[in-house]
């Protein structure tokens, strides 16, 4: 599969505009967390899935609050409509924010933490049932990280000997409250925690798309793979950064402006 | 009961390829064997991780699988009730939850073990069907029953050596329809679960003193209740009693009353449920019932005089 790193930066810097303009219809959107996975999602679906033939890889988005990320790759690869993206969250949409099974391209209802990992890993096993060859690809944030089913998730998967999954983690550092590292130091190191649970583990920075490419490419097909993607929670936008009030919150039209010349001049 | 359940299990299963059974760390009798020799890839133990076991099932069921999770009931439904709500009832995945040991019947162990509010919790999350068969007979109907339904079904067991209760049934098993599973007049007994063997020894105690034979009637799908059938029924006996191993909260005797109230039904309605109480007392199932008040003769005491 050819990837064209100059175009997914350009698609990059348009999700950020388009998530831009549809917080300005929304009185509160998750856009810092959203901010933080984009090149993660689009390397998975423009790099890493199979999306075609009859047994296509699926991608479960288990940090729903990321929903609108996901949708914006949605609308770029046409299973969306640029009206459903605009209408999102609004009076009568179905889309909201946090993806629901039933919805163009989504297979499972997520937001509440610690769920889409587990449901990624008995898609993955059914896929190995079903015989298809079919990979699964995840996106879990460092918040899910607090969630004992997502640890349950690390456990089992190597025991049940499901490994047709990448299981990408959103390290972003920050949750509701703040920064991880302050509030609660021992989350880390996260790599050998979950190596030691016989996945294998590996590191990039997850806003560098041709590193997230290159190591997701070499997983073995002998084991899970999770990456640890080092990001930053509202990259691009240099006041949302790593600001927890960015986690839930829409620009005013004077911060959109900032932000959207940020976005444009990257 | 779980014999029947694993049996009738292993039968489905050879009919139907997409039939999975997950466990936690658990060994339905020793009918599981058959289905791990002959469909081993269709067998998966998680272990000890219960709210896994529910998502993954959710998955497995995303793909067409038609996954059973199995494990003692509390752990089945309370530990990843979470699991329950979001990852089957709102989105809707024919995944069963089959909870072994349903009630009082690991009454050694204590409440940690016992699972007496199901009902009330699970009865409360739409798109959810509740089976709670009165005996292994029923059970293998519930199992052929849940293998044509598309939503997540909860599929309450006793332990085991659970008597047949309906073997004479003049109605057949029918899934969500109250079941006369004796004829009577008068007296209506109305239950589910295996502690419906005390409506037989009360309408025994009953027919003894006052030569009246009482009804009785399986509830073993206590939702969706079929509130028509239950309305016919509270219109045609002068007495209704209900026996149920639950606690009064969100129990079958509310909803009998609330439709009793609907139809302006002159039956006399005695209710039968557990206490609102966590009891710390240990022994055999039937001395845990009688701690919460529920005795046949009871049942019989409160109706005799009245007729």
């Amino acid at each position: 599969m050819s990837y064209d790193i100059p175009a997914a930066k350009l698609r990059c810097k348009n999700y950020r505009r388009r998530i831009l303009d549809l917080s300005q219809k929304l009185g509160a959107l998750h856009i810092a967390p959203a901010y933080s996975c984009l090149e993660i999602l689009d390397t998975i679906y423009f790099g890493l899935m199979k999306r075609e033939g009859d047994h296509p890889d699926t991608f479960i988005l288990s940090k729903g609050h990321g929903a609108i990320a996901w949708y914006t790759i949605l609308e770029k690869i046409g299973v969306l409509t640029p009206r459903q993206f605009e209408t999102c969250c609004q009076s009568g949409s179905h889309l909201g924010g946090h993806p629901d099974r039933g919805n163009p391209g989504v297979e499972a209802s997520t937001g509440s933490l610690g769920h889409g990992f587990p449901i990624a890993l008995g898609i993955a096993r059914a896929e190995v049932e079903r015989q298809t060859h079919a990979s699964l690809f995840t996106v879990i944030s460092d918040g899910e990280l607090f969630e004992g089913s997502t640890w349950e998730s690390f456990l089992v998967a190597p025991n049940l000997k499901i490994n047709n999954i990448t299981v990408f983690i959103d390290n972003n550092g920050s949750i509701s409250r703040g920064s991880i590292a302050e509030h609660h130091p021992n989350l880390n190191p996260i790599v050998p925690k979950i190596s030691a649970f016989g996945w294998d583990v590996r590191e990039v920075d997850g806003h560098d798309i041709g590193n997230i490419l290159d190591v997701a490419r070499s997983k073995s097909p002998g084991k899970p793979l999770a990456i640890v993607a080092r990001t930053v929670k509202g990259k691009g936008v240099s006041f949302m950064e790593n600001k927890p009030i960015w986690a839930y919150r829409s620009p005013n039209p004077e911060e959109y402006q900032i932000a959207i010349k940020e976005v444009e001049g990257a | 009961m779980r014999d029947a359940f694993a049996h009738s299990l292993f039968e489905a299963a050879k009919a139907c390829p997409d039939i999975f059974m997950v466990v936690a760390d658990i060994s339905p009798a020793a009918s599981l064997n058959n289905f791990r020799n002959d469909f081993p890839t269709r067998v998966l133990d998680v272990g000890i991780a219960e709210q896994t076991m529910i998502s993954l099932c959710a998955g497995l069921a995303i793909r067409g699988f038609r996954p059973f999770a199995y494990t003692i009931s509390n752990f089945t439904i309370y530990r990843p009730f979470e699991q329950v709500r979001v990852d089957l009832a709102y989105q809707q995945l024919p995944v069963t939850l089959v909870g072994v040991g349903g009630g009082m019947s690991y009454s050694a162990l204590g409440a940690t073990h016992h699972t007496i509010e199901d009902i009330a919790v699970l009865g409360a999350l739409p798109n959810l069907t509740i089976l709670a068969p009165s005996d292994p007979s029923e059970v293998r109907e519930s199992v052929l029953a849940i293998t044509k339904q598309n939503n997540p079904v909860y599929l309450r067991l006793g332990k085991a050596g659970e008597p047949n209760l309906t073997a004479e049934a003049p109605e057949p098993f029918v899934l969500g329809t109250p079941r006369l599973i004796r004829k009577g007049e008068k007296v209506a007994f109305l239950g589910y679960g295996p502690i419906l063997s005390f409506a037989f020894d009360a309408a025994k105690l009953i027919q003894e003193r006052k030569s009246v034979q009482p009804a009785i009637y399986s509830i073993h799908t206590p939702k969706p209740l079929d509130a028509d059938v239950i309305k016919r029924i509270l219109t045609s006996y002068d007495h209704i009693v209900t026996i149920e191993e639950h606690v009064g909260q969100g129990s079958l005797a509310q909803q009998i009353k609330a439709l009793a109230w609907e139809c302006q039904s002159k039956a006399r309605i005695h209710t039968y449920h557990l206490k609102d109480e966590y009891i710390h007392l240990y022994g055999s199932q039937n001395e845990l019932r009688t701690a919460h008040g529920i005795t046949p003769a009871r049942m019989a005491d409160s109706v005799t005089p009245l007729l």
